[in-house]
């Protein structure tokens, strides 16, 4: 494939896609859906040397032996003694999310999504992507440090991995058969900061395969060229997640479910900013060159456009696509009893995506998108599963936000937006939790029954049910903030400066070459065109006249 | 009364029309590509032009108001009834008849009373217009003006814009009126036109500066 800049253009997309599908038929069949961090292709990703004047591999409880990660995490303990306490405050450990403004309570342990829809009542799945060592349900003990998995955050030799809590039914855990024995001294001894790979282990693969879910997150970021990241570029700057996602005492900077829409603080003191992942906290509030009349404009957008907005010009533009478009309705066909997949996509990069799965339905995908853009105040509301909401008025926000030009925190920002249609209570119009995981009878992975995966779903997290289900349009918003690209493949003013702008749905504000009064331009080009039409028949007149007074 | 070509647009005010009329042809070329009547140059590109045609005429109109005050000279576009009735007449009416144009230059009165009329109303509601609008628009970042009430702005600043365009096309047109093109055009180059001189205005400019009078 050629050369590194081809993600530059918009246009080449087509170009590159036509180039992957001609590889893909050299290329042997890889599934990259829901591998997660059990991939093997992981390798460590260089971090920058590290400072810590601690060498793990002369501690003498790392020699272990140890039988497994608990007895590994109790030698973390020993010397790291406040680093237990510190980490159970963490989203990372608790999944739960209360919001500072709307009080919702959130997090993976209680919201329904528009992908899997519920990690809750699931765990023994979902929990592969938590940060400790069994939580298979209700009665994972949620007190012992001894339960927190250090490892799968700190191991630097790419060798570390988890696999789902519990087996599940066999038409899912044949996935995660076969993996090579992680040897626990050797990581151990091998720990330090998170690189790309350790928070791409997860955060790549959120919503069930390499980029499902966000669109400006999937395993391209491990080891991207410029052009798809500026920061993370591995033979650049090559920045670490951390980098920006500052953490202190294991809490990390950089909510979803609160946005800093709009920083207005900057950089701050020299060495005090270490509390957001905001763009400002480093580009200061006047990113743009003050010396040019393009720079003093730049800067003027920033009050009202988020930097993303013009710095990431089209999402999953590195070779992974991102998943736009889920059917729950279709899933649960069966061929001799047994469920199967269809790969009707091939993405950037050569591999293959299911646009059909018997134990979701079926998928659409999209690469190089261009993002959807709306005011945004930073705060997400979400759909939770007690929010009762109509059916019949349009599709269901699983997560809104507010946002508007008169409102002065709320700034343009780029979001995928993700349309599902998924199962609800049609007696109690809420969302529904499905019971998809388990080696019984009810679970929908395995079994393919609606009715009783959403029953018991329900049922096991004590939440009422009216038995009758249907399905529902829904929508989900992720704000963009990743793959921001180099500056000179920022878009141009061209992009939303036009009638046909990417910012065509923004109200509330008058985008100058977007913008203008029909009628005042009706009535303009009426009276220059009027104006010429009089000019020339006065002096056609003239002219008659004179030939007339001659003869 | 004597007809003489006399001076009557000074190296500036000469230096000041035609720099004008390039920077306004920019103004409304660059400007209505912003607006996205055309593409000819990108959003950027159409900016900056109009923007640095837009600061060089802010200058060149700083420099031409202090000369009107200098010099006097604002008093050519003191508006007049006199001779007004006889100039609209000729438009509507003489021109088609091959009369000669009723009006004759002063050297206190270069422009026909509808002229002075017309750049009076030019420059007192005009220009204001398009300068305030352009300048709240230019600084819209400077009074948060990104939401709805921009859209006031631009309104005045495009209505102003086409009313410019219209008047640009009636004062080329009005060059052929009366004398031919080049008549009309020449002083505007040279300086020089004919005008009703006093004796008194005749003597002085013989005596005092000789080089103003031919």
């Amino acid at each position: 494939m050629a050369a590194s800049n081809r993600w530059s253009s918009l246009f080449l997309s087509a170009v590159l896609f036509s180039s992957a599908q001609t590889l893909s038929a050299t290329t042997d069949i890889i599934d990259s859906d829901m591998n997660f961090r059990s991939q093997e292709s992981v390798q460590p990703i260089a971090r920058e040397a590290s400072a810590s004047t601690a060498d793990h591999s002369k501690y003498e409880i790392l020699e272990g032996p140890f039988n497994n990660g608990p007895e590994v995490t109790r030698a973390c303990l020993s010397c790291h003694t406040e680093a237990g306490k510190h980490f159970m405050k963490s989203i990372h450990w608790t999944w739960e999310y209360t919001h500072p403004t709307t009080g919702q309570k959130l997090g993976k342990k209680s919201i329904v999504n528009n992908f899997c829809t519920n990690a809750r009542g699931n765990e023994g799945m979902c929990a592969q992507c938590h940060a400790g060592y069994g939580w298979k349900d209700d009665s994972f003990d949620f007190t012992n440090q001894n339960n927190i998995d250090c490892l799968v955050c700190h191991d630097r030799t790419g060798d570390y991995y988890k696999t789902p809590p519990t087996k599940g039914n066999k038409a899912c855990s044949i996935m995660f058969e076969g993996k090579k024995p992680i040897y626990l001294v050797k990581v151990a001894q091998n720990i330090g900061l998170p690189g790309r790979e350790n928070c791409g282990g997860c955060h790549f693969y959120g919503g069930g395969g390499d980029g499902v879910k966000h669109g400006d997150l999937d395993s391209s970021l491990k080891q991207p060229s410029k052009e798809l990241d500026v920061h993370m570029d591995a033979k650049g700057l090559n920045f670490s997640c951390t980098k920006c996602h500052v953490s202190n005492k294991h809490l990390w900077a950089g909510s979803r479910y609160s946005v800093i829409a709009k920083d207005t603080k900057g950089t701050g003191q020299p060495g005090i900013r270490r509390d957001v992942a905001t763009c400002e906290s480093c580009h200061g509030l006047s990113p743009h060159p003050g010396e040019t009349l393009a720079g003093i404009k730049l800067n003027q957008h920033v009050e009202r456009v988020a930097c993303q907005t013009c710095h990431i010009p089209t999402i999953a533009r590195g070779g992974v696509a991102t998943k736009t478009d889920w059917d729950w309705r279709t899933a649960g066909k069966t061929i001799d009893g047994e469920g199967y997949k269809e790969k009707a996509y091939t993405q950037g990069n050569g591999e293959h995506r299911a646009t059909y799965k018997s134990i979701k339905g079926s998928f659409k995908y999209g690469e190089n998108l261009v993002p959807h853009y709306a005011w945004f105040d930073g705060q997400m509301i979400y759909t939770t599963i007690d929010t009762e909401f109509d059916p019949d008025s349009g599709p269901v926000e699983i997560n809104r936000f507010n946002g508007s030009a008169a409102d002065d925190k709320s700034r343009i920002w780029p979001f995928k937006r993700m349309h599902t249609v998924q199962p609800y209570d049609k007696g109690n119009n809420t969302l529904v939790y499905m019971h998809l995981w388990g080696d019984d009878d009810d679970a929908y992975w395995g079994n393919y029954d609606f009715g009783n995966a959403i029953r018991v779903g329900m049922e096991k997290n004590g939440i009422a049910y009216s038995g009758e289900f249907d399905f529902v349009d829904t929508y989900s918003h992720w704000p963009i903030t990743h793959m921001v690209a180099p500056k000179e493949d920022a878009l141009s003013c061209d992009e939303c400066h036009a009638k046909q702008s990417r910012l065509k749905n923004i109200e509330g504000v008058y985008i100058p070459g977007r913008d203008s009064s029909r009628w005042l331009d009706i009535i303009g080009l009426l009276a220059i065109a009027g104006t010429l039409f009089g000019v020339v028949g006065h002096g056609a007149v003239r002219i008659l006249n004179r030939k007339g007074g001659q003869s | 009364m004597n007809r003489r070509r006399v001076l009557l647009f000074s190296r500036f005010e000469r230096f000041w029309h035609w720099s004008q009329m390039v920077l306004i042809f920019l103004l409304l070329l660059s400007g209505f590509n912003i607006h996205g009547f055309y593409h000819v140059l990108d959003f950027r590109g159409a900016v900056e032009w109009h923007t640095m045609a837009a600061i060089a005429l802010g200058v060149l109109w700083i420099f031409a108001i202090f000369w009107h005050l200098t010099t006097g000279t604002w008093r050519h576009y003191v508006p007049t009834t006199r001779g007004l009735w006889q100039v609209a007449r000729y438009y509507a009416y003489g021109i088609f008849k091959g009369e000669r144009h009723p009006y004759h230059k002063a050297y206190w009165r270069k422009h026909n009373p509808l002229q002075a009329l017309t750049y009076l109303a030019l420059k007192l509601l005009l220009f204001p217009a398009i300068w305030i609008s352009g300048l709240a628009y230019l600084f819209a970042g400077f009074w948060n003006g990104a939401g709805e009430s921009l859209m006031w702005v631009a309104l005045v600043h495009t209505a102003a814009a086409f009313a410019i365009a219209v008047f640009i096309i009636a004062h080329i047109y009005l060059l052929t009126a009366g004398h031919s093109f080049v008549q009309h055009v020449m002083p505007m180059i040279d300086g020089f036109d004919e005008v009703d001189l006093t004796p008194e205005e005749e003597a002085y400019l013989e005596q005092d500066v000789p080089n103003q009078i031919k």
